[in-house]
C-alpha cells in the first residue's frame, strides 16, 4: 500500500496546525531555531555562520536571537570545528555545526568516523556524542570539484553514524529537529541545490519555487519526523526508484517524461534505512533503479543493490540498474554532461522495463 | 640558467644512537628556584622565555627552593610519592601479567609518574581531562580502584568497557577522565570543546588536554591552539615530552622550534616549560595554569620535560634506537627518588618507611589483581558476551546490527 503524504497539504491553518510557506534554507533554520528556543544546551557554529548567517544563510538571525555563544563564527578549521563539537557533547551540549560545503568535511574525516562515532561504543555509554553535522552536499550550481560533492557512502560506511538526506522543506525541518534530539551524532546532508526548489534536472526551464510546492509548505511549530523512515513519492506498480535529495526530483521528472508507471521512493535516512518499505516496493515491482549523484563506484547504491538481491532474488525480473555520478571528479564546465539527469533516468527506466 | 645552488634535504637525527655515549648537553636546564613566578593574569609576551627556560623547585640535594615552591604540605606530598609508587608498582605488575600472556598489550609510565600524578592534584573534582594513554595517574591519584583498571586490562567479565577497548585505554566521567581513543591529539581539541562548553554554561569547571611530544605534529593540535586561544578557553593545553615518539627522537616533532611550549608563543597562549620530573615543579605549574582558567583568563600550554624511561609499549624494543644506558644519563633523575630525598631531608620519610610502604602498596596491587582475576584474563576464565559487540553503536539497536547480531546467534 504506497503511503502518499497529504496531511499538511492544504495551507494556512490546518488541523490547529500554523503552516507557513519556506524555502528549504528557512525550514532548516527554522529547526534550528525552534530547536535552540527549546533547549538551551543547542548550539549552532561554524565558517561565516555567526554574524553573517552562513554562505546559505542557513543561520541567519540566530546569533542575533540567541547571542554569540550559543550562534557563533568558527576559525577555517573543520576539525577544530568538529573535535570541538565532539568536546561540548562530552559536556553534556547538543552541538549542531555546519560544515560550509561537504567537499570540506574531509580534515574532519578522523574525529568524525573515530571519534564522534565511536565514542558511546568505546566508553560503553560513560560518554556520548550527540552532534549534528549539517553541509550542503551535490552540484548543480557550477561548483566545480570542491563544491558539489555527494560523501555520504564515506558515511554510511562507518558504524555509529546515522546518514540524513532530505529532499524538501517539510523534511528537512522535521528530520534536522529529529538529528538534533537524536543522542548519537547524525550527518545531515543537505542538497544545496533544492535549497530554494525543487530541481528536476531540466536545468533548462526555470525551478518551481517552493512556495509553489505543497512540502514547501511547513508547520511553524516544532515537529520531529523519525529517522529510518523512507517516504514514497509517487505511487507505481512497474518499476522502483529508489533515491535520495536531489534525484527524487529527478526521478519524479524521468517518470513523469517517460510515462513508466514507477513508484518512486525517497529514502530520506540512509542509515538506518528503511528496508521494509524499499523490499516491499520491489518485491511487488520486480523491476528497480537506484539513482544517486555521488560517484557509481561503491557508492550507496551498491549496498542497496546488494540488499535487494539478497531480499527480493526471487521477485526479480530484470536487472538492477543504478544511474549515478560518473567516475570521475565532478567537472565544472559539463556539469549537465555529469549530473544524472531526468534524461538518463529515463534511458535507465527503458531499460529495466524492456529487459 | 644562471648558477644555481642544489638544494639538498635536511633530516635531522638525534644526538647518539646504540652503541654511542649518552649526551644530554642539548637539554639546557635552568637551577632549581631560578625561573620567577608571573601572576596569573601576566600576558603571554610578557613571560615568553618562560617557554625557553624549566621551571624547577627541587635541587639536587633535595630542598624546594624558589618563588614555585611551598604549595603542598607534608600531607600532600606524602600522598604524591604514595601514588607515583602505587604507579610504578601497578605498571610493573601488569607488565608482567602482560608477559604471562593475560593481556594482549601495556604501556608503563616508568620515569613520567610524576606528571599526571600531580596534575590530577592540581585540578578539582569536576574538571575533565582527555588524556593519551600514559596518564593512568589520573585515576590512581583519584582513588579510581585499581581492580577497575585491572577488570578493563584484563577485558574480563568486570571490564567496565565490555570488552571493546585495548587495555589501558581507560574511560571514567566520573574521574574526569575522558575514554582514551587510541588515536593521536584527537582528544586535545575535545579537551578545548569541552572547556568552550563549560564557559558557554557559565560552569566553573575547566579541562585539561593531554599529548605526546611526537603528537604536537597532527593538525588537531594545531586546531586545539587556534581554538583555544579564539575562544580564551578555560583548558590547560598539557605537552608530556618525554623524548621518544616510540623510536622517533622529538627533535623530528619539534622542528626548527627550539622547544614545544613554544609552540604557544605564535597563538598568545603563555607558555610554561616545567621539570616534569619534580613532583612539586608540575603541581605548582599545573596550579597556576588552573588558577588562570578558573579566573576566565584563558588558556595555558605546559611542556612537561621528561624522559621515557621504559619501551613505548609492550610491542616495543627501545635497545633498537637508542643507548641502553641512556636513561641513566637523563639529567633530571627519577621522580620517585627526588620526592623521597625531599621528603626524607624533610624529617618526614625515611628509608625503612618507604621500603615499608613499597610492600604495602605491593600488598595492596596484588590484592586488586587476585580480585581481578577471579573475573578472569583475556584468554581464561569469564569474559564479555558476544552480545557485547553488538551492543552500544548507537543508543537504540538499529534494525541492521540486530539482524547480525541475531546472524552471530545472539
Amino acid at each position: 500500500m504506497p503511503r502518499c503524504r497529504r496531511t499538511f497539504a492544504a495551507s494556512g491553518r490546518k488541523r490547529g496546525i500554523d503552516m507557513a510557506r519556506m524555502t528549504m534554507i528557512e525550514a532548516v533554520r527554522s529547526a534550528m531555531d525552534i530547536s535552540m528556543a527549546r533547549d538551551e544546551d543547542v548550539v549552532v557554529f561554524g565558517e561565516d555562520v555567526g554574524y553573517f548567517g552562513g554562505v546559505f544563510r542557513c543561520t541567519q538571525g540566530l546569533q542575533a536571537k540567541y547571542g554569540k555563544t550559543r550562534c557563533f563564527d568558527t576559525p577555517i578549521s573543520e576539525s577544530g570545528i568538529v573535535g570541538t563539537a565532539i568536546g561540548m557533547a562530552a559536556y553534556g551540549l547538543k552541538p549542531c555545526v555546519e560544515i560550509q560545503f561537504a567537499d570540506y568535511m574531509y580534515p574532519a574525516y578522523d574525529q568524525i568516523t573515530q571519534e564522534a562515532a565511536r565514542i558511546r561504543y568505546r566508553s560503553n555509554g560513560d560518554f556520548t556524542c550527540p552532534i549534528v553535522l549539517r553541509m550542503p552536499t551535490g552540484g548543480g550550481i557550477f561548483g566545480g570539484q570542491t563544491h558539489s560533492q555527494s560523501p555520504e557512502a564515506l558515511f554510511t560506511h562507518v558504524c555509529g553514524l546515522k546518514v540524513v538526506v532530505p529532499s524538501n522543506p517539510y523534511d528537512a525541518k522535521g528530520l534536522l529537529i529529529a538529528a538534533i534530539e537524536d543522542p548519537d551524532p547524525v550527518m545531515f546532508l543537505e542538497p544545496k541545490r533544492l535549497y530554494n526548489g525543487p530541481f528536476d534536472g531540466h536545468h533548462e526551464r526555470p525551478v518551481t519555487p517552493w512556495s509553489k510546492h505543497e512540502l514547501g509548505e511547513v508547520p511553524e511549530d516544532h515537529y520531529a519526523i523519525p529517522i529510518g523512515k523512507a517516504e514514497i513519492r509517487r505511487a507505481g506498480s512497474g518499476v522502483t526508484v529508489i533515491a535520495y535529495g536531489t534525484m527524487v526530483h529527478v526521478a519524479l521528472a524521468a517518470a513523469e517524461d517517460t510515462g513508466v508507471d514507477a513508484e518512486v521512493i525517497d529514502l530520506r535516512s540512509l542509515l538506518p534505512l528503511d528496508l521494509d518499505t524499499i523490499v516491499q516496493s520491489v518485491s511487488k515491482t520486480g523491476r528497480c533503479v537506484v539513482v544517486h549523484e555521488a560517484t557509481l563506484t561503491s557508492g550507496f547504491g551498491a549496498e542497496i543493490v546488494a540488499l535487494l538481491q539478497e531480499h527480493c532474488f526471487y521477485h526479480l525480473e530484470a536487472p538492477i540498474v543504478r544511474v549515478a555520478g560518473w567516475d570521475t571528479p565532478y567537472p565544472h564546465a559539463q556539469e549537465w554532461d555529469y549530473f544524472p539527469g531526468p534524461a538518463r533516468v529515463g534511458r535507465a527506466l527503458a531499460e529495466v522495463m524492456e529487459a | 640558467m644562471p648558477d644555481s645552488q642544489r638544494l639538498s634535504l635536511y633530516v635531522p637525527e638525534p644526538a647518539v644512537r646504540p652503541g654511542g655515549l649518552p649526551d644530554f648537553s642539548n637539554v639546557k636546564i635552568a637551577k632549581a628556584g631560578a625561573v620567577p613566578r608571573p601572576e596569573v593574569d601576566v600576558a603571554s609576551e610578557d613571560i615568553r622565555d618562560l617557554a625557553y627556560s624549566i621551571i624547577r623547585v627541587l635541587n639536587q640535594e633535595g630542598e624546594a627552593v624558589g618563588p614555585w615552591a611551598g604549595l603542598l604540605s607534608d600531607e600532600a606530598l606524602l600522598t604524591g610519592l604514595r601514588n607515583m609508587m602505587k604507579l610504578r608498582a601497578f605498571d610493573a605488575r601488569m607488565l608482567m601479567a602482560q608477559r604471562q600472556g593475560k593481556t594482549s598489550f601495556y604501556m608503563q609510565h616508568l620515569g613520567e609518574e610524576a606528571v599526571s600524578c600531580a596534575v590530577r592534584k592540581a585540578l578539582n573534582k569536576g574538571d575533565m581531562n582527555f588524556p593519551t594513554y600514559r596518564q593512568a595517574g589520573l585515576l590512581i591519584a583519584d582513588d579510581y580502584p585499581m581492580v577497575e583498571m585491572m577488570n578493563q586490562i584484563f577485558s574480563n567479565e568486570n571490564d567496565p568497557l565490555r570488552g571493546r577497548q585495548l587495555p589501558i585505554m581507560y574511560s571514567s566521567k566520573e574521574h574526569g577522565f575522558f575514554t582514551i581513543s587510541g588515536n593521536l591529539a584527537t582528544q586535545y581539541v575535545q579537551a578545548v570543546g569541552w572547556a568552550m562548553a563549560s564557559a558557554i554554561k557559565n560552569d566553573t569547571r575547566i579541562a585539561a588536554a593531554w599529548i605526546g611530544d611526537g603528537s604536537t605534529a597532527e593538525s588537531d593540535f594545531h586546531s586545539a591552539l587556534v581554538f583555544a586561544s579564539t575562544y580564551r578557553a578555560p583548558v590547560i593545553l598539557n605537552i608530556v615530552n618525554n623524548q621518544w615518539a616510540i623510536s622517533t627522537f622529538q627533535g623530528i616533532a619539534r622542528g626548527g622550534s627550539g622547544t614545544f611550549a613554544a609552540r604557544g608563543l605564535g597563538f598568545g597562549i603563555p607558555a610554561l616549560r616545567v621539570d616534569g620530573n619534580d613532583y612539586l615543579a608540575v603541581y605548582a605549574v599545573a596550579r597556576w595554569a588552573a588558577e588562570r582558567a578558573r579566573r576566565n583568563l584563558g588558556p595555558t600550554l605546559i611542556e612537561y620535560v621528561t624522559y621515557r624511561v621504559g619501551a613505548h609499549s609492550t610491542s616495543d624494543d627501545p635497545s633498537a634506537y637508542r643507548p641502553k644506558t641512556e636513561s641513566d644519563a637523563w639529567p633530571l633523575g627519577d621522580p620517585v627518588l627526588r620526592l623521597k630525598k625531599h621528603l626524607i631531608l624533610k624529617g618526614v620519610w625515611s628509608e625503612e618507611r618507604h621500603v615499608q610502604a613499597e610492600a604495602e602498596i605491593l600488598d595492596e596491587v596484588i590484592d586488586a589483581q587476585k580480585r581481578a582475576e577471579e573475573h578472569g584474563t583475556l584468554h581464561a576464565g569469564g569474559k564479555p558476551s558476544v552480545r557485547d559487540i553488538f551492543e552500544g553503536v548507537y543508543a537504540e539497536m538499529p534494525p541492521h546490527i540486530r539482524r547480525q547480531r541475531q546472524k552471530a546467534g545472539y
